[in-house]
C-alpha cells in the first residue's frame, strides 16, 4: 500500500496524541460525555491509523502482544471491580465503592472506574482483533 | 452413605490425572474399588434383615423441597451388593481382557461413573435426585457403548441407547413433578403413606403412564426393546455389568420401588402383566434366530427383565418372592454367560455360534462355568435357578384370572430360555472341537475366575437358599409391600402340578436344543420381517426428521447474508404490521414536536441523498464512503439532539465500520453488477415498508402518554448514588453494570469468534481424515 510521506510522519505523532486523547474521554466519562466505550474506540482507531500508515507488522511491533490478549485483561478487571464488593464488604455483586477523598487529576475514585477501564480494554481489543484479523487475510 | 455413592465419580476424576498408572499391570487394583465397596455394604446385611430401614438426608435444594435423601431398604440392598459385587467382578475382568487397552483409563473411568449413578440410583428416596442418577446411568452407559469410537455402528447403537434411555428419563422426570404435585413431596417414602390418596387421584393414571414409560425404555420391554440388541457392540465387560446384572433392572427396580405406591390397581398390574408376558415371550423367541452368541444372550436377557415385569405385574405375595429370587438368579447366570463369551471371543476371536464347539478341551473352567450357568438358566436342580422357576410357576398358577393363559405363556418363555441357555453355555463347550481353534489358549486365572464364581455362586445358593433367605430375600419383598413372615425359601417343593410342568420344560427345552441348530439360515429368516420391526420404523422416522430438518436449514440458511437479512426484516415486518394494523392511532401532536430549523433540513438531505448514492452506485468503495456519510449525518442529528454520548460513539463506530468495509471490499473486482433489477425492487419495496413502520412506530410512541418515572429517578439518584453527573455513563457502569459486563463479554465472544474464522482453519492433513470419516460412515449407512 502506497502512503504519503505526510499521514506517515503525522500518524507517529497522532498515536500518542489520540491514545492520550482516549484515556481524557474514559477519564471524564463519569461527570462529561465519554466512557470506556468511546474511549476504547477511540484508541483503537490510533493504532488503526498508524497501521495503515506504516503497515500492520509495524503497529504490532509496536503492541508486543496481539491485542487479542486485551479481551481477558479487561474482562477480568471489568469482573473483579463487580466482585470487590462481595469479597471486601460482603456486599452485593457490583455495588459501587468508593474513596473518600478525591484524589488529584482523577476526582472521586470507585470501582466504577474500573469498571470502565474493563470496558475501554474489552472495546479495544476487540476491535483490534477482528479489524487486524480481517485486514491480514483480506 | 454419600460417600459411597461418591466413591465412582471421584475414582473417575483421579483416573484422569493416574490414568498413567492404572493402564499398566496395576490395573488389576482398579477392582479394589467396587470390592470395598461390596464390603461396605455386607455390614448393612444384618440391620436390615431385621427389618431396620437406614435413612440419610443431605440438603441440597430445599426450597424446592429436592434433598440428597437415600434409603437402604431390602431392595436398595439388594440392588447395591449387585452393582458392586458384580462390578468388582467386571472391573477384575476387565484387566485382563483389555490388557494394554490404549484407553484402558478411560474404560475404567467410565465404568466408575456409571458404579456410582447406579448405585445412587437405588439408594435415592427423592425422586428429583432419583432422576438426576437415572440420567447418569444413561450417559455413562453411552460412553461405554460407543467405547470403540471408530466404529460407526457402535457409535450408533450408542446413540440409538442413548436415545431411548435418555425419552425414558424425560417420563420419570415428568412422573416426579406430577406425583410430586399430587403428593406435595418429591420423597418416595411419604409417598408411601399417602399410597391411597395417590391411587385415587384423578392423575393416577398418567403418574402411572409416565412411570412405566421411564421403566419400559430403561428395561426394554417390547416395544423398546432394540436398544438391547444394538448395545452388544460394547465390549463385552459392559454388556455384561450394564445390559445383564444393573443398568437394565432399573427400570425393574423403579416398578418394583413404586409398586407399594402405586400397585394394586388394575390398570398397573394388567399393564405390566400383558407388556411384561409379550415381552418375554417374543424376545425368547427371537434367540432362536441369533447365531451370535451375544445376540442370543441380549433376547434371553429382554425375555428375562420381561419375566420380572411381568411377575411384578402379578402383584401377589409369591410374585414378589419369585421376582426377589429370580433377580439374583438371572444376575448371577447371565453374568456367568456374558463373561463366558467374553473369554471365547477374546481366545478364539469369533461370536458366531455355528463354529463353535468343544471348547472344554481347552478351557475346562470356563467350559464349567458356561455349563453351570446354562443348568441355573434352564432351572435344573440343584441350581438357585431350580428355585426361582419353581417360585415362578407358582406364582403364575395362583393367579387371580386366565390362569391357564398366563401358565402357557411363562412355560413357553423358560422352555425357549433353556433352548437360548444351552446354546450359549453348553454349545460351545462340547462336541468337536473345529480345526480353526485348535491353536486357541487357555484364558488367564483372572479371566476365568469370575465367571466361574458366580456360576458357583449359582450352585450353592441352589442347594443352600437359607443363605440368602432372610439376608436378601425376605427385605425385598418386605420393600415391595408384601408380608415376609411366612416365606420359606427350598429347593424340594414336594410333587405336585408345578413340579411336573417343570419336568416339562426341561424335557421339551432340551429336546429344542437337539432339534433346533442355530444356523445362518434361520437368521436369514427373520430378517425378512425386519420392515415391521420398531427399530426400523423409529429408523425411518429419524430418516425423514434429519430430512425435514436439512430442508429448513438450508432454506433459511443458506449462507448469504442478505438472505438472512430479508428473512429477519420480512419476519419483523408481518409480526410488528400484524400488530399495529388497527391499534395505530396516526395522531400526532405537531404542537409537541420542535420546530425545524434549517441545520436539520441541510443534514436530511444529505443523509438522502447519500442513501441514494449507496444504492445506485457501481463501485463498491463510492458505496461504503456514502454509507459512512449517512453514518456522519446521523451524528449530527443526535448533536443536534443533544445527545454528545451518542454522537461520539456512533461517530467512532462508523469510521470503524467504513474501515472494515474498505478492508473486506479491497480485494474484491473493483466493478460488479451487484444484483439484477427484480431482486434490487424486492429489496427496496421491503425496506421501505420496514421503514415506514419504524417511523409510524416511532411516532406512535410519541404519542403515548411519557412515562418519565425511570428516566427522573436515574436523574436524581446518578449522582447521590453513585456519584457521576453523566448519567448515561452512570446506567452503563454503575446501574446497569452487570449488562455492560454481559455486553463485553458478548464482544470478546464475537472477536474470538472472528479470530477463530479467519485464523485456526483446519489444517489440510485434519480435513482430509474428516473427510474420510465421514466418507466411510457414509458408506456404511448404504450398505445398511
Amino acid at each position: 500500500m502506497r502512503t504519503t510521506i505526510i499521514l506517515k510522519t503525522a500518524s507517529n505523532y497522532l498515536l500518542p496524541v489520540l491514545l492520550v486523547f482516549s484515556i481524557f474521554i474514559l477519564l471524564r466519562g463519569h461527570y462529561l460525555p465519554g466512557g470506556g466505550f468511546v474511549g476504547g474506540l477511540i484508541a483503537s482507531i490510533a493504532f488503526i491509523l498508524h497501521s495503515f500508515a506504516n503497515g500492520l507488522d509495524k503497529t504490532k511491533e509496536l503492541l508486543i502482544l496481539h491485542p487479542g490478549f486485551l479481551l481477558p485483561v479487561g474482562l477480568a478487571i471489568a469482573f473483579l471491580s463487580g466482585l470487590a464488593p462481595v469479597v471486601l464488604y460482603d456486599l452485593p455483586f457490583m455495588t459501587g465503592l468508593w474513596s473518600h477523598d478525591p484524589i488529584a487529576i482523577l476526582g472521586s475514585v470507585g470501582s466504577a472506574l474500573f469498571f470502565d477501564i474493563g470496558v475501554y480494554l474489552v472495546v479495544n481489543g476487540v476491535t483490534l482483533t477482528i479489524i487486524f484479523t480481517i485486514s491480514e487475510s483480506a | 452413605m454419600l460417600t459411597a455413592i461418591l466413591t465412582g465419580f471421584l475414582f473417575s476424576i483421579l483416573l484422569i490425572f493416574a490414568g498413567r498408572f492404572i493402564k499398566g499391570k496395576l490395573s488389576i487394583l482398579a477392582s479394589l474399588v467396587p470390592l470395598g465397596l461390596f464390603v461396605y455394604f455386607t455390614q448393612f446385611i444384618s440391620s436390615i434383615s431385621n427389618g431396620e430401614i437406614i435413612m440419610r438426608s443431605y440438603e441440597w435444594i430445599p426450597s424446592f423441597g429436592v434433598d440428597l435423601g437415600f434409603k437402604l431398604d431390602g431392595l436398595s440392598l439388594l440392588f447395591s451388593l449387585m452393582i458392586t459385587g458384580i462390578g468388582f467382578l467386571v472391573f477384575a475382568y476387565t484387566s485382563s481382557y483389555l490388557k494394554g487397552h490404549e484407553y484402558l483409563d478411560r474404560f475404567y473411568g467410565y465404568l466408575g461413573s456409571f458404579m456410582g449413578a447406579m448405585l445412587g440410583l437405588v439408594l435415592s428416596d427423592n425422586m428429583i435426585t432419583l432422576f438426576v442418577f437415572w440420567e447418569l446411568t444413561s450417559i455413562s452407559s453411552f460412553f461405554l457403548i460407543g467405547f470403540n469410537n471408530t466404529n460407526p455402528a457402535s457409535r450408533k447403537s450408542a446413540l440409538t441407547a442413548l436415545g431411548i434411555t435418555g425419552i425414558g428419563g424425560l417420563f420419570l422426570l415428568a412422573g416426579a413433578l406430577l406425583l410430586n404435585n399430587i403428593a406435595g413431596t418429591y420423597s418416595i417414602s411419604e409417598m408411601l403413606t399417602m399410597s391411597e390418596a395417590i391411587r385415587g387421584n384423578e392423575f393416577y393414571f398418567l403418574a402411572v403412564l409416565l412411570i412405566f414409560g421411564a421403566a419400559f425404555t430403561k428395561s426394554a420391554q417390547f416395544p423398546f426393546h432394540f436398544w438391547l440388541p444394538g448395545a452388544m457392540k460394547a465390549p463385552t465387560p459392559v454388556s455384561t455389568y450394564l445390559h445383564s446384572a444393573t443398568m437394565v433392572k432399573a427400570g425393574i427396580y423403579l416398578l418394583m420401588r413404586f409398586t407399594p405406591v402405586l400397585g394394586g390397581e388394575q390398570i398397573w398390574n394388567t399393564t405390566l402383566i400383558i407388556v411384561g408376558g409379550f415381552t418375554m415371550l417374543y424376545s425368547a423367541f427371537h434367540t432362536i434366530f441369533r447365531t451370535d452368541l451375544k445376540g442370543v444372550l441380549a433376547y434371553s436377557t429382554i425375555s428375562a427383565l420381561g419375566i420380572l415385569v411381568f411377575l411384578t405385574g402379578l402383584g401377589t405375595q409369591e410374585a414378589f418372592l419369585a421376582a426377589a429370587v429370580f433377580i439374583i438368579v438371572h444376575a448371577l447366570y447371565k453374568a456367568t454367560l456374558f463373561l463366558v463369551t467374553g473369554i471365547i471371543d477374546h481366545q478364539t476371536h469369533t461370536r458366531d455360534i455355528t463354529r463353535l464347539s468343544g471348547l472344554n478341551k481347552i478351557m475346562l473352567p470356563v467350559g464349567i462355568a458356561g455349563i453351570l450357568a446354562a443348568i441355573s438358566s434352564a432351572g435344573i436342580p440343584p441350581t438357585l435357578g431350580f428355585v426361582g422357576k419353581e417360585l415362578t410357576y407358582e406364582a403364575s398358577y395362583h393367579s387371580e384370572s386366565l390362569v391357564i393363559f398366563l401358565m402357557i405363556a411363562i412355560v413357553l418363555t423358560k422352555i425357549l430360555l433353556l433352548y437360548a441357555g444351552f446354546v450359549a453355555g453348553i454349545k460351545p463347550f462340547t462336541g468337536k472341537l473345529p480345526e480353526e481353534h485348535s491353536n486357541v489358549k487357555m484364558p488367564g486365572f483372572i479371566m476365568w475366575a469370575p465367571p466361574l464364581l458366580l456360576a458357583i455362586l449359582g450352585v450353592i445358593f441352589g442347594v443352600a437358599p437359607f443363605i440368602i433367605e432372610s439376608a436378601l430375600i425376605k427385605p425385598v419383598v418386605t420393600s415391595m409391600g408384601g408380608d415376609a413372615s411366612e416365606i420359606h425359601l427350598a429347593l424340594w417343593h414336594g410333587f405336585n402340578l408345578v413340579f411336573i410342568l417343570s419336568l416339562i420344560t426341561i424335557g421339551v427345552g432340551t429336546a429344542l436344543y437337539f432339534i433346533i441348530k442355530p444356523s445362518k439360515k434361520l437368521e436369514e429368516g427373520i430378517a425378512k420381517f425386519d420392515f415391521i420391526a420398531p427399530e426400523n420404523i423409529l429408523e425411518k422416522f429419524n430418516k425423514l426428521f434429519i430430512m425435514i430438518s436439512n430442508f429448513w436449514t438450508n432454506f433459511f440458511q443458506n449462507g448469504y447474508l442478505r438472505n438472512y437479512i430479508s428473512i429477519i426484516i420480512l419476519f419483523l415486518v408481518v409480526l410488528v404490521g400484524y400488530i399495529m394494523v388497527g391499534n395505530t392511532r396516526f395522531a400526532i401532536d405537531y404542537n409537541s414536536l420542535s420546530k425545524i430549523t434549517v441545520y436539520e433540513i441541510t443534514t436530511t438531505l444529505i443523509l438522502i441523498a447519500g442513501i441514494f448514492y449507496t444504492v445506485f452506485t457501481q463501485s463498491r468503495l463510492a458505496a461504503v464512503a456514502a454509507m459512512g456519510v449517512v453514518g456522519l449525518s446521523i451524528c449530527l442529528i443526535f448533536v443536534f439532539y443533544s445527545a454528545p454520548d451518542l454522537a461520539m460513539t456512533q461517530f467512532s463506530i462508523d469510521t470503524l465500520t467504513v474501515i472494515l468495509f474498505v478492508l473486506v471490499l479491497y480485494k474484491l473486482p473493483k466493478y460488479l453488477k451487484l444484483s439484477d433489477y427484480k431482486t434490487r425492487l424486492r429489496d427496496g419495496i421491503l425496506s421501505t415498508i420496514f421503514g415506514l413502520i419504524i417511523t409510524t412506530l416511532a411516532l406512535e410512541v410519541l404519542s403515548e402518554p411519557v412515562s418519565k418515572e425511570v428516566g427522573d429517578f436515574y436523574a436524581a439518584n446518578s449522582y447521590i448514588e453513585a456519584h457521576g453527573k453523566n448519567v448515561v455513563n452512570v446506567i452503563l457502569v454503575d446501574f446497569r453494570g452487570a449488562d455492560t459486563l454481559i455486553e463485553i463479554s458478548v464482544l470478546s465472544i464475537a472477536a474470538v469468534g472472528v479470530f477463530g474464522l479467519m485464523k485456526l482453519r483446519l489444517k489440510m492433513k485434519d480435513r482430509r481424515r474428516y473427510a474420510d470419516t465421514r466418507l466411510s460412515e457414509e458408506n456404511e449407512n448404504k450398505k445398511q
